[in-house]
């Protein structure tokens, strides 16, 4: 088991995100979160990938405990082992979050240098490799100003790819683009998929999730509602909550 | 060779040579209220109000009196308070430091603040440490972003040495007006306008050149 997350709780203020949520994902799974807006998707997200802190419950992450609750409280681990698990992990975001002064190239060069201490040439040629993979070789040069959305998506993939995560995870990734551009990155996420890296994804695109993923997971007002197979929960959809979403997704 | 009965060949070499301090006062109060507003901007944005507080008093401070209270307070303070005195220049380089800092302190925390938290949390996440965040990350990009405001600043700052003037310094403006009242005419202080606008155009170009030079990505 490469994620193994227990009761996780989260709260802004006073409103309660996470309700209990409890999740484990396999190696070579690909698990896709759906759910209506506000329901805390991608705080899950945020708190498995370290950008929140939970404030109860246990997170493993590829057999390293991030963190664990004592006396009622999150205790998180120290920061050397919090960094690993950092390494362990690669998130697409909804908006690509690239760094805009860096060229295409610098982009996946750069944190695979500076973060994982590899040489220039052997960083250097799996960004080659990586960006022929996303079929933007020829764009090695450019700057992410100068992209298409669905450009600097695949960059932001080849980038997180650049330090080999285990787990990767996608805070709905084609949220950003047009419709014309999604499909070049749902067909980069499905070769993924073909690859068997571990993913977990949280998207919009019902019809994608039920295709590509082995797992779907539909969380509402910070609880997991519903869990199973795609087939399970797009056609045999038990609770009534889900099928209220589902439904409405179909009208669209 | 005399214009409104102002002998040109005597004082054009004099307001030269009182350039000469336009320049020193300019050059040393870039190289040291720079860095220093650098961490005047982090201080502000320190999550302890020990160290954000004192700051943001400072700024209002220096930014809500005027200069020229600031260059006689740096010259003549000292002597009251502690019984001892900085020379002229000393007491002039140290107030318009001070005081430049604390407007560069505030054009770098809004340059710092205008980066997306996006940008910090994909650093994050690719396992950057929060130097090595700030350095390669966040610093480059404030620079560009802060180019313009520092460049009015600047342009203003080639004016503001004039203020230099209140401490007995023999800078070009002080030199112009001495000898305007001297030759009775308002010669030597057009002559010193031209002065100053050939130094801002020199700003004001460099500026320009070093805004195209960041031109090559946009936020």
């Amino acid at each position: 088991m490469l994620l193994k997350a227990e009761n996780l709780q989260k709260q802004f203020g006073n409103t309660i995100v996470l309700k209990d949520i409890s999740l484990e994902v396999n190696e070579g799974e690909v698990v896709a979160i759906i759910g209506p807006s506000g329901s805390g998707k991608s705080t899950l997200l945020r708190c498995l990938t370290q950008l929140e802190k939970v404030d109860k419950g246990r997170i493993n992450v590829c057999g390293k405990q991030m963190v664990e609750t004592i006396q009622n409280k999150a205790v998180y681990a120290d920061y050397k082992t919090l960094h690993d698990i950092i390494l362990d992990v690669g998130l697409v975001f909804q908006n690509f979050n690239l760094f805009p002064h860096y060229s295409v190239l610098k982009n996946i060069v750069d944190a695979q240098m500076n973060v994982l201490g590899i040489a220039k040439d052997k960083a250097k040629s799996k960004a080659m490799e990586l960006l022929t993979k996303m079929n933007l070789k020829d764009r090695a040069g450019a700057y992410p100003c100068e992209l298409s959305g669905g450009q600097q998506q695949r960059i932001a993939i080849a980038r997180a790819l650049a330090l080999n995560p285990r787990i990767l995870f996608f805070d709905e990734p084609t949220s950003a683009l047009d419709p014309e551009l999604t499909g070049e990155i749902l067909k980069v996420i499905r070769s993924l998929a073909e690859e068997k890296m571990t993913m977990v994804i949280v998207t919009h695109e019902m019809s994608f999730a039920k295709d590509v993923a082995d797992r779907v997971i539909f969380m509402d007002a910070g609880v997991i509602v519903e869990e199973g197979t795609p087939d399970a929960v797009f056609s045999n959809t038990i609770n009534q909550r889900t099928k209220d979403f589902l439904q409405r997704f179909s009208q669209e | 060779m005399k214009i409104d009965n102002v002998p040109l060949d005597l004082l054009i070499p004099n307001m030269l040579s009182a350039t000469v301090y336009v320049i020193q006062i300019f050059i040393l109060t870039i190289l040291l209220s720079i860095p220093l507003g650098f961490l005047v901007a982090l201080a502000r944005r320190s999550r302890f109000k020990l160290i954000s507080v004192p700051t943001r008093i400072y700024q209002l401070v220096f930014r809500g009196t005027p200069l020229m209270l600031q260059l006689i307070f740096f010259m003549y303070g000292p002597y009251y308070i502690f019984g001892f005195s900085f020379d002229r220049f000393t007491a002039c380089i140290i107030a318009f430091t001070i005081n430049y800092a604390a407007y560069f302190g505030e054009i770098f925390r809004g340059g710092i603040a205008s980066i997306p938290k996006g940008q910090y949390e994909a650093a994050k996440v690719l396992g950057y440490t929060k130097l090595q965040t700030f350095m390669r990350i966040v610093l480059p990009q404030v620079i560009k972003n802060v180019i313009p405001a520092t460049g009015n600043e600047l342009m203003t700052l080639v004016k503001d040495t004039s203020l230099a003037q209140v401490i007995s310094i023999p800078e070009l403006f002080r030199v112009a007006t001495n000898a305007g009242s001297k030759y009775f005419s308002t010669v030597p202080i057009v002559i010193a306008a031209v002065f100053y606008l050939v130094m801002n155009t020199v700003v004001e170009f460099a500026f320009k050149w070093i805004e195209k030079k960041f031109d090559y990505y946009r936020n």
